[in-house]
């Protein structure tokens, strides 16, 4: 995004002029105030009315934050618990105990690294079979002591790999699917980023399904379907409008329940207030999903995706 | 195998259709083959052995007791609801493939008998934009499980897939849920779900469906595994083994129950089936 580079520039440069302001007591307080209206300008025209495949491009931004982000800024005390009891621990999917004001919750969040290094430890936010496994063990804590279920989806993809396919992440993922379709305690999935497929679908099967403005969800990124169905890498733009990933797409379409609203120029831009938007919206869910009996919670989950599909009924002039 | 009674295939109504061409060349041996011959031999290469892609309504007649197949899918396709537009509409891919195939999309639904043993089953198409799972095949597998359960019988899914149709976007996504919170029915009803992987299972299906089976088994030759080998290849750039994803590499890995030849198949069904016979509901 280089236009976004240019709006860095001329904030860097304002805050220059402000210390100068302050530091030396030139009077520059008319030039700020012309630059800082420019700016304000070329934001609402470079953030308003974003593409589809600008939004890829948010949901991805290096600067945006992660899961252990909202974790400590929505949640304390969080405790997190480590491994799947069988093979290892996935640190691209972490697990634990947390609060969320002061009801106990289980924590489920797909976690892309900072630095390469971080990235190395975390495969991208790339899920490993012991992941998903990790993450079962975490759903039936939670059904165990009726603890509500928030996850935190962000990932390009289960990981894909030899190790992987030799610990059938395949099986991995539809036993999460499985045990998540029925769990006897509410389940409110929040994706903070990247949606990436059957990798988040493996922790997305919920009660409520939110997804941050600038977020995609999509049965495959628009690069593979590019060069899948277009047979032309570079098509990802197009791709990315026909496959629908946007949030405000998925909601129209009833895919999703809610769009939490994020800052102009995106989550990362002003941490505070997307942190807000993020609690009220999770609280709002969890607390009308705690009322319900968990008979009806389950019975309207099972309707929720019995139900999900469009197709019509064949005519005879067909 | 030999506990099983051995039984001959159905023999499989051939039209001569001459102008469609009488011959055919093995893809694999390289062998010219009278199609009929081929046809009559389960798709398998007399040759050889190689096998070739059985179609849906093949695969039952190659599985289930003479005459004893009803279809019951629902009456229902695709309404292309993303308008999906890639390098031809969806709406021409459908089209297309309903044409070629003479199916409204890539399953067939229906109750049958095994050696006498009813069940329902639902057996995907690969002709059909490569097996892929959408809305529709979501529901039909879903109306087949809940038939299933409605006649107290086993349910029997044959995949062939390459995954999540990439035309209806997350519509396709949900479909693994989908499929998945269904088949909990079944095992709330205490009635048997036999998955069986022919080639290929992959993507989607094998990510939700195909992976729950009471007893999970491929056909030999079947590829069976989640992300695609080129996928992996350009992700990691190095090399996989030679039995990558292969039936041998399922079964040696843990992913399923068994590997079983085309020919026997039937025989090794019924087997299973009749653990089921019986037990308590």
């Amino acid at each position: 995004m280089s236009d976004e580079r240019t709006l860095d520039l001329l904030e860097a440069k304002i805050e220059e002029l402000r210390s100068l302001n302050r530091e030396d007591g030139i009077d520059l307080s008319g030039e700020i105030a012309r630059l800082e209206k420019k700016l304000e300008g070329m934001r609402r025209e470079l953030y308003s009315n974003l593409s589809d495949w600008e939004r890829v491009r948010f949901a991805r931004h290096p600067k945006r934050p992660y899961a252990l982000d909202y974790i400590g800024a929505v949640f304390s005390d969080f405790y997190e618990l480590h491994g799947d009891r069988i093979v290892g621990d996935d640190p691209a999917l972490l697990t634990g105990l947390a609060r969320l004001d002061d009801r106990p919750v289980v924590i489920l969040g797909q976690q892309k690294g900072r630095s390469t290094e971080e990235n190395q430890l975390r495969f991208f936010g790339m899920t490993r079979p012991h992941g998903y496994r990790k993450a079962r063990r975490a759903l039936l804590l939670a059904e165990r002591f009726s603890f509500p279920v928030i996850t935190l989806i962000d990932t390009p993809g289960a990981y894909p790999g030899v190790e992987a396919e030799e610990l059938n992440v395949g099986c991995a993922i539809a036993e999460n699917l499985l045990t998540m379709s029925a769990l006897r305690t509410p389940i409110v999935s929040l994706v903070i980023g990247e949606g990436g497929s059957g990798g988040a679908l493996a922790i997305g099967v919920a009660d409520r399904v939110l997804m941050l403005e600038n977020a995609i969800y999509s049965v495959i990124s628009p690069e593979a379907a590019a060069s899948i169905v277009w047979r032309d890498k570079e098509r990802m733009k197009d791709a990315a409008v026909a496959l629908n990933l946007t949030a405000p797409h998925l909601a129209e379409l009833g895919l999703i329940d809610t769009v939490i609203d994020e800052p102009l120029g995106g989550a990362h831009r002003d941490f505070q207030a997307t942190t807000e938007n993020v609690r009220s919206e999770l609280l709002r869910h969890v607390e009308e999903l705690a009322e319900l009996p968990v008979n009806e919670l389950v019975a309207a989950r099972y309707e929720r995706y019995r139900n999900v599909g469009r197709f019509r009924t064949i005519t005879d002039g067909d | 195998m030999s506990i099983f009674k051995e039984k001959r295939y159905v023999r499989v109504d051939v039209e001569s259709k001459p102008e469609e061409g009488l011959w055919m060349k093995c893809k694999s041996c390289g062998d010219l083959l009278f199609k009929r011959r081929v046809k009559e031999n389960n798709n398998i290469c007399p040759n050889c052995g190689e096998y070739f892609f059985l179609t849906a309504m093949e695969r039952v007649e190659s599985l289930v007791d003479e005459g004893s197949f009803t279809d019951i899918s629902k009456p229902i396709e695709s309404n292309d609801p993303l308008m999906f537009v890639d390098s031809k509409p969806y709406s021409q891919r459908l089209d297309e493939a309903r044409e070629a195939t003479g199916l409204p999309d890539a399953i067939v639904v229906g109750r049958a008998q095994v050696e006498e043993i009813p069940i329902v089953l639902a057996v995907m198409d690969f002709r059909f934009i490569g097996g892929s799972m959408g809305s529709v095949m979501g529901e039909q597998i879903c109306h087949g499980m809940e038939t299933a359960v409605l006649d107290g019988v086993p349910f029997v899914l044959i995949s062939s897939s390459g995954g999540a149709r990439i035309q209806e976007g997350v519509f396709s996504l949900m479909q693994m849920a989908k499929t998945v919170t269904v088949r909990r029915r079944l095992a709330d009803a205490r009635l048997p779900f036999v998955s069986i992987m022919t080639y290929p299972t992959s993507g989607g299906v094998q990510a939700s469906i195909a992976s729950l089976g009471d007893v999970i088994i491929a056909e030999r030759g079947t590829m069976i595994g989640f992300a695609g080998r080129r996928v992996i290849q350009s992700t990691l750039a190095k090399e996989l083994p030679a039995n990558y994803q292969t039936d041998a590499f399922a079964l040696e890995h843990g992913g399923i129950d068994r590997v079983v030849n085309r020919d026997v198949l039937r025989g090794e069904l019924a087997g299973v089936l009749s653990f089921f016979v019986g037990v308590k509901r």
